[in-house]
């Protein structure tokens, strides 16, 4: 079986990485270079580096704080915020990215993804969802951290995305994402059924079991997390350790 | 040789990103020489093939820029070049991606899909995995010392297939399926996984590399 990546998650706001409790309160938790810099050395398989209030601000996000951010790390580091164009993905390879992620402006405009596709690469472009559990069960996609409705109905979104040709999809439970009380299992379980193409599970995590139910049960591809480590719940390899024990193979460095 | 003295390109044939290659250069003191045009290539020492996307956009890159010629002439003398990913794949005969490509054909081979996996594992594969390194004692190997749970960052759908076994420098398992994820012919190298984004794992591979150029001068 293949390796699960463990993938710290940066919610960044201006100089700060913050951690948003569903949506509403933000607290800054930490420097982006010191927090991405202790998880490369502390065996992330990736990082995820998200500029939280781009969108939200229609302005593109600091190129020059993330390229200091990713100086001297070498693993792959995906980038979403206030993405619009091609040249704001060059530019944010040119920082040091090596994919970039899409919510916003892939909602706006889908044919964006195949753009960005046909010039980056399946491998380069991420499909950021924020989804949200209506009445009903049905799951609705958003932006902005949760605070914009699209209309779009996940599941749907998410086909139409892998049609248009994006490489890897970003999961994120909007109503469990900062609780620490689990991932969406329904949801993942859900996506994970069709998806011929990697799901990373982001929101919810908390204790051990909530990260072996969603490689064991879930099938999701890669784990991402946030509060757990900024808040040194466990560190990476406890995490690690923990998988490898109930026979889910991981990357020991 | 200081590392600061060394001529390494890294060819710039507009597929996919060379920044983080760039950085692990630069992590050993090596500023590398960002080469688009054949003059560019006069009197390196070394040269990098980077690359993602696909098979024949790489070939079409490196044509429409007049490099395919040149960089199979600096492979002829037999200096150290280095193929990673798309870059790895083009250094082989024939690629079968979107159709039937020729390659540089600089190791006889051909690049063919993943065969159907076990596990329903997915295709492409992105992620970690280790490699099998075949003749690891060799002292000219940039594989020389990797070990057996060192891993490296893959993505890719297509696989080497060198002709020759000898050309098989190391295998990877995925799925159930064993393929070749590092080729070697003399001084050519390729790798199928990306060393600049492989972590401490990695960086060795490039600091081998880097090394290569000293025997040389010797």
């Amino acid at each position: 079986m293949k390796n699960i990546r463990i993938i710290p998650r940066l919610d960044i706001k201006g100089p700060n990485v913050v951690k948003p409790v569903q949506t509403e309160a933000l607290r800054v938790v930490g420097n982006p270079r010191e927090l991405a810099w202790r998880y490369y050395q502390a065996g992330a398989d990736e990082i995820i580096y998200l500029d939280i209030v781009a969108s939200l601000y229609r302005r593109n996000l600091d190129f020059e704080m993330l390229k200091a951010v990713t100086e001297n790390i070498f693993i792959p580091i995906t980038v979403g915020g206030g993405i619009r164009s091609i040249n704001d993905i060059n530019n944010v390879l040119r920082a040091g990215a090596d994919k970039i992620a899409i919510n916003t402006y892939a909602v706006k405009n889908p044919d964006f993804i195949s753009e960005a596709v046909r010039e980056f690469g399946s491998q380069c472009v991420v499909l950021y969802v924020e989804a949200k559990k209506q009445v009903g069960g049905a799951y609705e996609a958003y932006t902005d951290g949760g605070r914009e409705r699209t209309g779009l109905e996940v599941i749907s979104w998410i086909k139409q995305a892998i049609d248009l040709g994006v490489g890897e999809i970003l999961l994120t439970s909007v109503d469990q994402d900062g609780t620490r009380r689990g991932y969406d299992m329904n949801l993942l379980k859900q996506v994970s059924a069709f998806s011929p193409i990697p799901v990373i599970a982001h929101g919810g995590g908390g204790s051990l079991e909530t990260f072996k139910e969603v490689v064991a049960e879930a099938k999701s591809d890669a784990l991402s997390m946030s509060s757990v480590l900024h808040y040194e719940n466990f560190s990476i390899s406890e995490i690690k350790n923990y998988l490898s024990n109930q026979r889910i193979n991981v990357r020991i460095v | 040789m200081s590392n600061r003295d060394k001529k390494i390109a890294i060819i710039d044939y507009g597929v996919g990103n060379l920044y983080s290659l760039v950085r692990a250069f630069r992590f050993f003191k090596v500023e590398p020489i960002l080469a688009e045009e054949p003059a560019a290539l006069d009197g390196i020492d070394a040269m990098v093939l980077p690359g993602v996307g696909s098979f024949a956009a790489g070939m079409r890159g490196l044509k429409i820029r007049g490099l395919a010629e040149k960089v199979k002439a600096i492979a002829g003398e037999n200096k150290p070049v280095l193929g990673i990913c798309l870059g790895a794949q083009i250094l082989l005969s024939r690629g079968y991606e979107f159709g039937d490509h020729a390659g540089l054909d600089i190791i006889k081979g051909e690049v063919v899909h993943f065969p159907a996996l076990a596990e329903h594992e997915k295709i492409p594969q992105v992620g970690w995995n280790t490699v099998k390194t075949l003749n690891a004692d060799s002292q000219d190997n940039i594989l020389k010392i990797v070990k057996e749970n060192d891993h490296f960052y893959f993505v890719h759908s297509y696989v080497l297939e060198p002709e020759a076994k000898e050309n098989i420098l190391a295998q990877t398992e995925y799925g159930g399926h064993t393929f070749c994820s590092a080729v070697k012919s003399g001084n050519i190298y390729g790798c199928q996984f990306h060393p600049e984004k492989s972590g401490q794992a990695g960086l060795k591979i490039i600091e081998n590399f880097i090394n290569l150029i000293s025997y040389e001068k010797n």
